[in-house]
């Protein structure tokens, strides 16, 4: 009787939280997209289990204690303080459970670690703050671009309503094909970032100057989304990753069209823009890739992120605006963005900054920054 | 309770006597000259508690951020710098200092020693504290903010903060040489000043724990300085210790960090163990079960504390023959753990057991601080930490070690000791009321971390997808309650140091070190200046 009215009022507790916030009480690992996930997710169990059954004997002893040897009840106090034989056991005893534990667990270490014969490889290269995924070897050999948060400021910074995926939804989706095995390799640019899917069961830190590889291989089908899991630098909270899964035929098509985008948009760096043109492309590129260090206002926050207002490089001249949006800065968050714009778009940032807030420079033309990015 | 050897010490007027007790000063000069061993561990204590405050508002200024997914009071580079210096202020401001406080206190009149082997050199231990701690707050105040980088001060992401990670290098220089000048002390007091037939296994635990942990210190403090003194040598002289560019890498820093981060948890553990060893045994009128094993359990964590530094970095990339070594010597630190809280529990076991405040707060870490010892067991599987490495379990799993571990120890240590030092003793019922408060306050913060942690919440994110909103508020809604339970300590505290009742001599009848059963109530400032002979 007592037992079933503490599940109620359990149950009740569960169902006035979950109320309590729109979307579901999320406290487990999400729902296993991949083979590795659900292996984990059993080891988790199988652990948790055994951890709850001495965790209960240990303090069952322990409150027995505290009830029945209470001086209040007259206990008096034996002077025992030692038992070779029980002490014995108990160092031995945990060290045989630590083995049955520990076998299961190295099994899935190796695995883990096993990225050899992918069907797919990908690099994904942490920015500060968003993720660069160039497809390495296999179907969609050559595709590459940026992935950057698609959830607007307003809904960040203001009170406006947020989307169900408010700081998970990207730009441009990752697309890999289901049932594959695909290898990831991960890098950086600038400080350390961290590629996370917890559907998948992978994550793996991005350390600048060197490669480190996993893989996974999806067995659902559906959109799983991660985030950044090191701490990288103020907006460490928004670079989300978002990986979609497709069927085989899919994928095929989603490769195609890629390959079609990219070639109808491989631009002529030399035609000559319209300076209002090259501004006004200049600006949407400013808003995605720089206003979360120099803002929308240009002045930035110094010291850390210069302003642009009346900078010297950017009434400079050209060349030293050039180098550093092309090289970025050593030591400082400024990207090297010759890495992952093309020269129109970075022809059209620099000619929007050279020509807002008051700087008049003039503007730069694409087969400038050609000339410049060796 | 009798045979009082130290004959200067009967007056209860010692404060007239200033010639004779604070060395000719009076005032704050008093304080700053001192180098009595009483006067510095209670200095270190007033830190720890100022310190344990600041850090504690910089954690609700985390909390409260926190309370709903977008942005509430602070942008994500304060935000940043918040949870920097909660860590650091609280390691090494708080949770370190109020256990050397403890030390200076308890070890020499526990061992028969008139005081600390370098008295002069204690004051100094303690007085670099303020300026470092001084060094560290001034960071706000630079251009740029203090760092944001975590209080691991990962590279390479330090490069790019301001002036403000300089001044916390320096803070951290100053506060390690600090820790390793009072190491030496407390070596040197254990070992050179026992008194007559004070053998090493019959001291009481308390002095064990602090000689293991007096030797990690001196061990692991210099690392850190050479880690950070290469990120500053990285910063502003051309060096390229964790540049790749440079023929470096980012993840050495992690290694050298780590070597001295990981021994630098049982820094924190063990003098937590060695206080509620004491408390345990007095409140159940019985002799601590399995002294000599405790004692080589000890001894036991502290060495493999120094071969499980990588089981902090399983994501960045290691071998599949590093991962498992780091997992098996991970896993063997449970065999120690598990000795020592198996002989906690067999100390009750058939005692007489009574439950004052230290005792509520000594099971209160028992029981949490096991709770934390197994999410422990569970982050040092690879392929589970793998999904949990960086997420709130981790943030959830060393809150369970270091304030349900070394703060409800720091609480069992003040209740138990302050009615021997001051002679006043403390209020019961608010004491009691302190505890509850802080243990469901504890609990409502940290417990649902271990959700968010699992459904996938990153630490160190000022917002969050919505998904995340429940538990974040609940653990929100914990820290104030959390935080206004303190204020019920500190009024604790202030109303027994003003007009506290006058305590008994012997406030806890099964207390048998020799500060309870020789010394009396409350203790003079100078004892044993004649040892005592144990036989």
């Amino acid at each position: 009787m007592r037992g079933s009215k503490l599940l109620c009022a359990l149950g009740g507790l569960y169902a006035a939280l979950a109320c309590s916030s729109a979307h579901a009480l999320a406290w487990y690992f999400p729902s296993a997209a991949s083979s590795m996930a659900q292996e984990i997710d059993h080891l988790h169990q199988y652990v948790m289990w055994l951890i709850i059954v001495i965790f209960v004997g240990v303090f069952g002893f322990m409150f027995y204690a505290c009830f029945a040897h209470r001086k209040s009840r007259g206990h008096p106090a034996e002077q025992f303080h030692e038992n070779t034989t029980v002490e014995i056991l108990w160092t031995i005893i945990p060290a045989l459970i630590l083995i049955v534990i520990a076998w299961p667990v190295t099994k899935v270490v190796i695995a883990q670690k096993d990225t050899s014969s992918p069907d797919l490889t990908i690099k994904a290269t942490g920015y500060q703050w968003k993720w660069g995924y160039d497809y390495l070897k296999g179907e969609g050999e050559g595709i590459s671009f940026v992935s950057m948060l698609a959830t607007p400021r307003e809904q960040i910074d203001a009170g406006a309503q947020k989307d169900e995926n408010y700081l998970l939804e990207v730009d441009r989706e990752l697309v890999v094909p289901i049932d594959k095995k695909i290898r990831v390799l991960a890098t950086a640019a600038d400080v350390i970032h961290a590629w996370w899917v917890p559907a998948f069961g992978v994550k793996q830190d991005a350390i600048p100057g060197f490669i480190r590889d996993i893989w996974f291989r999806a067995d659902k089908l559906g959109t799983f989304r991660g985030q950044c899991a090191e701490l990288c630098g103020k907006e460490h909270g928004f670079m989300p990753i978002v990986v979609r899964v497709v069927s085989q035929e899919d994928y095929t098509k989603w490769v195609a069209q890629q390959k079609q985008a990219a070639a109808a948009q491989a631009e002529d760096v030399n035609k000559k823009w319209d300076p209002k043109e090259l501004v006004a492309h200049g600006e949407k590129l400013y808003s995605a890739n720089c206003v979360a260090c120099h803002q929308a206002n240009g002045r930035g926050a110094p010291p850390a992120f210069p302003p642009l207002v009346g900078s010297k490089v950017v009434n400079g001249p050209k060349e030293g605006h050039m180098d550093i949006v092309l090289n970025g800065k050593a030591g400082t968050a400024m990207a090297p963005f010759g890495k992952q714009l093309s020269d129109t778009d970075i022809a059209a940032v620099i000619s929007y900054e050279r020509s807002s807030w008051g700087n008049k420079s003039g503007i730069v033309q694409p087969a400038e920054v050609r000339a410049r990015h060796k | 309770m009798s045979a009082v050897v130290d004959t200067h010490g009967h007056g209860h007027d010692h404060g007239h006597e200033h010639h004779d007790h604070h060395g000719g000063y009076s005032g704050v000069m008093r304080w700053i000259t001192t180098t009595n061993h009483k006067d510095i561990g209670t200095l270190y204590l007033w830190f720890a508690g100022i310190m344990f405050f600041a850090g504690g508002m910089m954690a609700l200024v985390i909390r409260a951020e926190l309370f709903e997914p977008g942005l509430q009071l602070v942008n994500p580079d304060f935000f940043n710098q918040m949870t920097t210096m909660h860590g650091l202020i609280m390691i090494f401001g708080a949770i370190m200092p109020a256990f050397v406080g403890f030390a200076n206190w308890q070890i020499p009149m526990m061992i028969g020693a008139p005081d600390m082997a370098f008295a002069r050199l204690n004051n100094w231990s303690f007085w670099l504290l303020p300026f470092a701690a001084t060094l560290l707050m001034l960071s706000f105040f630079t251009p740029g903010g203090a760092p944001g980088t975590g209080w691991t001060l990962y590279a390479p992401l330090t490069v790019q903060q301001g002036i403000g990670m300089d001044f916390t290098i320096f803070a951290v220089h100053i506060l390690g040489m600090s820790s390793i000048l009072g190491s030496i002390n407390i070596i040197t007091t254990i070992l050179n000043m026992r008194a007559p037939g004070m053998t090493l296994m019959k001291m009481p635990m308390f002095c064990w724990t602090w000689l293991i942990t007096a030797y990690l210190l001196v061990a692991v403090m210099p690392v850190l300085a050479g880690a950070v003194t290469m990120t500053l040598t990285d910063r502003h002289f051309g060096t390229t210790f964790f540049n790749a560019a440079g023929g470096g890498d980012p993840v050495l820093y992690q290694h050298i960090f780590w070597f001295f981060g990981h021994p630098e948890v049982y820094v924190i553990a063990l003098p937590a163990f060695g206080v509620i060893s004491q408390v345990i045994p007095a409140f159940s009128r019985k002799p601590l079960f399995g002294y000599a094993s405790m004692v080589y359990a000890t001894a036991a964590i502290a060495i493999l504390s120094f071969i499980v530094w990588a089981h902090h970095m399983y994501t960045v990339g290691m071998p599949v023959t590093g991962q498992l070594f780091f997992m098996y010597a991970t896993t063997l630190i449970a065999v120690p753990t598990g000795v020592k809280v198996f002989n906690w529990v067999s100390t009750m076991w058939k005692g007489s057991l009574s439950f004052e405040t230290p005792m509520l707060f000594a099971i209160g870490f028992l029981f949490l601080f096991t709770l934390g010892g197994f999410t422990g067991l569970v982050l040092s599987l690879v392929p589970i930490d793998i999904q949990l490495q960086d997420t709130y379990y981790v943030v959830a799993h060393f809150h369970y070690v270091m304030v349900a571990g070394a703060m409800f120890s720091a609480f069992a240590g003040i209740y138990f000791w302050l009615p021997k030092w001051t002679g006043k003793m403390y209020n019961e019922t608010l004491g009691q009321w302190h505890f509850w408060l802080t243990l469901i306050f504890f609990n409502m913060i940290f417990f649902v971390q271990h959700f968010l942690g699992m459904a996938g919440m990153p630490r160190r994110i000022p917002y969050y997808p919505l998904m995340f909103e429940t538990w974040n508020k609940i653990s929100s809604i914990g820290a104030f309650g959390f935080a206004v339970s303190q204020l019920l300590f500190l009024y604790n505290l202030f109303t027994t140091l003003k007009s506290g009742a006058q305590a008994p001599q012997m406030p806890w009848e099964g207390a048998d070190s020799l500060d309870w059963t020789h010394l009396p109530t409350p203790v003079p400032y100078h004892t044993w200046e004649t040892p005592p002979v144990l036989k």
